[in-house]
């Protein structure tokens, strides 16, 4: 066991060695790899992180909203239908919802509207208040117990007082918002009472959600149902589509890098083949002249994923993906400034392991294996 | 002893340029101490050599050591046997670039994980001995022929074997450095090694510590003689 210890030791002490003695090859070797490992796994963590960040806000969204269409457009809708709904056995409360988009010429962005439902007593807000996003207090830089102006779409001025500020996290669909009393959301838009942008339901049970539609298709004819998994969906293919945009804009990049570090990884100089043949014939059996390669393979390719997955680590979720966020969060004025939740999903650092460390692996012990296994004469003619 | 048995070596066999270094010879060496194998370039002195000491396999006939045949033996075997019994000195030294005088002696007994404090002072002791003491830790690009051609005795003996085979050992040296290399080689002989060499430099094989000399001329064995002076 302890001449196994040292044997491995003095194998891989050659290694480091050797690795010393082809600096350059093996330092561009190390930079390729680093960089096809960082590329791959910022995308990978970045998609994987904004999944998981959609998934829990929309664990806080209602199960089913209800759309009203008039001419197979989204209209507001009654609130006369609320009483239906609630009546519908699994349904555990129907409420209406206020909510849409305003348009601010001084900034050139688009605010979300919002009146807090009933339910969410935290973001409670009267007549004269609000509550705004992250992004908002950013580009009109206003704080707590300050003056926020909007224009009405009728032209006239309404003063709010900035209540409260929502905090960072919450920045993925709350950067551009701004909650409001429904008093105020009403006078803002001139809307009547009893009139809803659509209606909430929250619903027992999950599973019964289809049932549970096809009664309220009865009870609110010519309407839309949006329920949580088809925004889920909607998201999902959002988010795979950016991936897929972005991996196929690398992907020639990525090639190429690729092939090069196979060529630099699988050639066997005629230095390294007489080297073989030099410890073959002092002696190293094909295994030990294996072992050390695979030590030098180790060393570059394990390296080099693991420094690109930290770097790619670092770069998604303490630099916001600086290099990739144009494609992948998309592009708004109100950008959403949020701090995505570390989180590795370890299936896909295993695949990503898979896909980059065997295939250069092989790549560098099968000639080496073939050169190892002829007779040493033969190697170092 | 090392007996070969009607061997042939052919090498690039079934192609178009294929040609037979060594044709059919039989020879035993061993216990001779010290045998040289003299002819003109491309006579196969070098091929017969790396079939002695293992380093390549015979096309046909037969290759034994100690009366076992190791021709067929597979490569492990084969390495095994390199590793214990040769030691080898090649005509260009080969040694390993980058690496120190001493890493280079120690190299043929890496994988049989021995004591690093021992094995340094081993490949120290060697080294010493042949004069290089205090150049153990240059990287052997920095050291002279005549040196580097002891730091490749002194890896051919770390793992202390019954042969030492050496290839053209002076092809690269001056008469000066030649005396020496017959100096370590009487002690070697001194020591009880079998020494077997080829060389076309009648320095080595007119040089009173040889005790046979054997001819090869295109592949062919057409000399053995016996004796100091044999040429």
């Amino acid at each position: 066991m302890i001449r196994q210890v040292a044997r491995q030791r003095y194998l891989i002490d050659f290694t480091l060695a050797s690795m010393m003695r082809r600096k350059v090859k093996n330092v561009v070797l190390f930079g390729v790899y680093f960089l096809i490992v960082f590329v791959l796994a910022s995308v990978m963590l970045f998609g994987s992180a904004i999944r998981r960040e959609a998934a829990l806000l929309l664990a806080n969204a209602p199960e089913v909203t209800v759309q009203k269409l008039v001419m197979g457009r989204h209209d507001m809708i009654s609130g006369e239908h609320l009483e239906a709904l609630s009546a519908i056995r699994g349904v555990r409360r129907a409420e209406g919802r206020l909510w849409g988009y305003l348009f601010d010429r001084g900034n050139g962005a688009n605010y979300t509207m919002m009146v807090p439902p009933a339910s969410d007593t935290t973001h409670a807000v009267g007549p004269g208040e609000a509550i705004v996003g992250s992004g908002i207090d950013r580009v009109k830089t206003i704080g707590r117990n300050e003056y926020l102006f909007l224009i009405a779409p009728s032209g006239r001025f309404f003063k709010f007082t900035v209540k409260e500020r929502l905090p960072e996290g919450s920045g993925l669909v709350a950067a551009d918002l701004v909650l409001i009393s429904e008093a105020d959301y009403r006078a803002l838009f001139d809307l009547p009472d009893g009139v809803y942008t659509d209606l909430a339901l929250s619903i027992r049970n999950e599973k019964e959600v289809a049932t549970i539609l096809g009664k309220a298709a009865k009870a609110v004819p010519n309407s839309r149902f949006v329920t949580r998994s088809s925004i889920a969906r909607t998201y999902e293919s959002i988010f795979t589509w950016r991936e897929g945009v972005l991996l196929a804009l690398l992907g020639a990049a990525i090639l190429s890098f690729a092939i090069l570090a196979f060529d630099k990884a699988s050639g066997l100089s005629a230095e390294e083949r007489r080297e073989i043949g030099i410890l073959k014939a002092v002696g190293w059996e094909t295994s030990d002249v294996l072992t050390s390669k695979f030590w030098e393979g180790a060393l570059i390719s394990l390296g080099a994923f693991l420094i690109g997955l930290i770097a790619a680590y670092a770069h998604v979720f303490f630099f916001q993906a600086g290099l990739l966020e144009p494609v992948l969060k998309g592009w708004a004025v109100l950008y959403p400034d949020f701090r995505l939740t570390p989180h590795i999903d370890p299936l896909q650092v295993t695949t990503l392991a898979f896909f980059t460390i065997v295939p250069y692996t092989a790549a560098t012990i099968i000639p080496i294996w073939r050169a190892a296994i002829t007779d040493p004469d033969t190697v170092m003619r | 002893m090392i007996e070969l048995q009607d061997v042939t070596k052919v090498y690039n066999e079934g192609r178009q340029n294929a040609f037979a270094a060594i044709r059919g010879v039989g020879i035993t060496v061993g216990n001779d101490l010290t045998a040289v194998f003299k002819g003109p370039s491309g006579s196969g002195k070098t091929t017969l050599l790396t079939l002695i000491g293992c380093l390549a396999r015979p096309t046909s006939g037969r290759v034994t050591l100690n009366g076992e045949t190791i021709s067929g033996l597979p490569e492990k075997f084969l390495t095994e046997i390199r590793r214990k019994t040769f030691g080898f000195v090649f005509q260009r030294f080969n040694l390993i670039r980058g690496l120190s005088a001493r890493e280079n002696v120690m190299l043929p007994a890496y994988p049989l994980g021995l004591d690093h404090a021992a094995l340094t002072r081993r490949a120290d002791e060697l080294l010493d001995h042949l004069g290089l003491g205090s150049k153990g830790g240059l990287s052997v690009e920095h050291l002279s022929g005549g040196e580097a051609q002891r730091v490749a005795i002194a890896r051919a003996l770390v793992n202390d074997p019954e042969y030492v085979i050496a290839d053209e050992p002076t092809a690269n040296l001056d008469t000066k450095l030649t005396a020496q290399f017959l100096d370590i080689v009487r002690t070697l002989r001194a020591e009880g090694k079998t020494v077997i060499m080829t060389s076309h430099d009648p320095r080595i094989w007119q040089a009173d510590i040889v005790d046979r000399v054997i001819t090869l001329e295109d592949g062919l064995l057409t000399a053995d003689e016996r004796g100091a002076h044999a040429a």
